[in-house]
């Protein structure tokens, strides 16, 4: 989709990963572009996890460098990056269980529109941030729980709260790890409508199991395996290749007991 | 700008308004010292306990930081505040924010050390402060009076005018008023979008980092503040009782205070407030019966409380019924 001219806006330069002896990061180049609906694929243990941590800065990477719209991040700060509109989901809920979704989002959006020092005003005050989580809980179907608390939510629900907190921050650069993990058919299809349909200039790299969706999601696709990449392409590209089949697409098999 | 229109800002809003039994309890205080005046003095130390505590939940019900070492603060602050009500000033609200400026600087250069590490590095970092600080004040005798404590400390009137009386009547106004105008302050704290943000890195601090929240300021914030509170609270009990001793670093400060947030329950103001006084009138009325083995009828309380569960045990009528439909 996009042209070879445009710049990427979050790239990433021979990263490497060691733990002790295990090399979990091998030399890993990505270049994703501005609009992109970019997908990671990999089988389990192909270190998928691991450079997203890298990516959002969780953790810091032995080699390499990433740079986020022209500007090296490579050492900065997680919130730092989410403050330059990097922002990712979790593949394990990372929620906070005692607040209700509404004071989650609440919270969130007030961070994000800078009001999260304000100390003296209560949290809602402020109207546009109301209005946003209006919008928010509206959107993910959430306004039927809005005052529960989190750790009450069915399963469902938090696997939206979570996506709709990623969305919360406004993000330029979104990195969803494996976003509909255990979310039920009928809302799959939807959650993944409302990502497909962000403003074009956000740009998404998708984490994902699921082949189905990969291929329905995606205009471009990095294949990762054993820590390095294999090979990247269009979806066209990635489903004939050769090698890419031999590891990962061809063994139904493996791929059921992985 | 009264528009209430957003379902969202209706239910925030909500959540912080004043519940109808507070205003009566807070009158019902201020009314103690007069309805009981014989009791004025255990109302004083019920205020001031309950600043100290409302103070250690801000960092640990609502921060999620655990501190075994607060009366660092109070300590330090007590200190500050006798000595300079005896070399400098006796005039007891100038006192107080000098002693609340200084648990506030102590506060903030602390906060440091409460940044990495587990649970149990906290525990032993913030006990080592106060043990430091105690020593401190043992060695430096020529100026704190050591181990004898810092005596002939007499504090002037009130606004130049209410003495502080035998019967300890303005003592305990003195110290109610204080608690009341931090405890409003708290309260806004918790409730803002700063409040929020502290409560997200308590309950995730992962995700409070991907959402953009400064996780290493916040604490640090938290942390200061409620040093600060806890040093109001420390000149206080200085300014009130004319004296400091070692006594206000001591272990059993720290270790009281986190006890009254267990009995009174963390993350809500009152559970402060609520255990101060729970607290001070069981240690009031045990000491008088049996004035050396009170702890031991206080440690069975609390064994009991924890066993039972608080919701229960200040439910007696759910003990009947089945467990499964507590």
């Amino acid at each position: 989709m996009t042209t070879a001219a445009a710049s990427p806006v979050l790239s990433a330069r021979g990263l490497v990963k060691r733990f002790g002896g295990i090399t979990a990061t091998n030399d890993v180049s990505l270049d994703l572009m501005k609009g992109a609906r970019h997908a990671l694929i990999g089988p389990n243990g192909a270190g998928k996890t691991t450079l997203i941590n890298l990516l959002t800065g969780v953790l810091e990477p032995t080699e390499g460098r990433i740079t986020l719209e022209g500007s090296d991040i490579t050492g900065l700060k997680p919130h730092l990056r989410v403050r330059r509109g990097m922002v990712r989901t979790f593949q394990i809920n990372q929620l906070f269980d005692p607040l209700t979704p509404l004071e989650t989002l609440a919270m969130t959006v007030s961070q994000q529109q800078g009001l999260g020092g304000r100390w003296w005003q209560p949290l809602g005050a402020n109207q546009g941030v109301a209005e946003r989580c209006d919008q928010l809980l509206e959107q993910f179907h959430l306004t039927s729980v809005k005052d529960q608390a989190t750790r009450e939510l069915a399963y469902g629900k938090r696997r939206l709260l979570e996506i709709a907190i990623a969305l919360a921050c406004e993000p330029r650069v979104l990195l969803l790890d494996e976003p509909v993990a255990g979310v039920p058919a009928g809302e799959r299809e939807e959650l993944l409508r409302t990502v497909a349909d962000l403003p074009a200039d956000v740009s998404v790299l998708l984490i994902e199991h699921d082949m189905d969706l990969v291929f329905s999601f995606a205009t471009r696709m990095t294949v990762l395996v054993n820590g390095a990449v294999l090979t990247e392409g269009t979806p066209e590209q990635i489903s004939t290749d050769e090698q890419v089949r031999a590891v990962y697409l061809g063994h139904g098999e493996e791929r059921s007991h992985a | 700008m009264t528009d209430a229109s957003s379902p969202a800002r209706r239910s925030l809003l909500a959540s912080r308004r004043w519940r109808i039994w507070e205003p009566l309890f807070w009158v019902l205080a201020f009314a103690m010292p007069a309805l009981l005046p014989s009791h004025a003095l255990i109302v004083n130390e019920i205020a001031i306990v309950a600043l100290f505590a409302v103070s250690l939940d801000l960092v640990l019900g609502y921060t999620g930081i655990v501190s075994l070492g607060h009366a660092a603060f109070f300590g330090m602050s007590a200190y500050t505040a006798a000595l300079f009500a005896k070399h400098i000033m006796p005039d007891p609200l100038a006192g107080l924010a000098v002693g609340l400026v200084v648990a506030t600087l102590l506060g903030a250069i602390a906060s440091v050390t409460i940044q990495r590490g587990s649970d149990l590095t906290r525990l032993m970092v913030t006990l080592g402060i106060a043990l430091i600080l105690m020593e401190l004040a043992n060695k430096l005798d020529w100026l704190t009076g050591g181990a004898d404590g810092l005596q002939g400390v007499v504090m002037g009137p009130l606004l130049g005018r209410f003495e502080f009386d035998l019967s300890g009547r303005t003592a305990a106004w003195y110290s109610l008023t204080v608690l009341l105008l931090m405890f409003v302050v708290s309260r806004r704290f918790v409730h803002s979008p700063m409040g929020a943000t502290l409560k997200a890195i308590r309950d995730n601090r992962l995700r409070a980092m991907a959402i953009g929240i400064p996780v290493a300021s916040r604490l640090s914030v938290s942390y200061t503040v409620a040093a600060g509170m806890a040093g109001a609270a420390g000149a206080l009990l200085a300014q009130t009782t004319g004296f400091a001793s070692l006594d206000v670093f001591e272990f059993h400060r720290s270790a009281d205070v986190m006890l009254m947030l267990v009995i009174g329950g963390t993350g809500w103001l009152y559970g402060g407030v609520a255990g101060a006084i729970v607290f001070k009138l069981m240690q009031d009325a045990l000491s008088a019966v049996t004035p050396q083995y009170w702890t031991f009828w206080l440690g069975l309380f609390l064994v009991i409380l924890v066993l039972v569960g608080r919701d229960r045990l200040i439910r007696p009528w759910t003990w009947l019924r089945p467990k499964g439909r507590a």
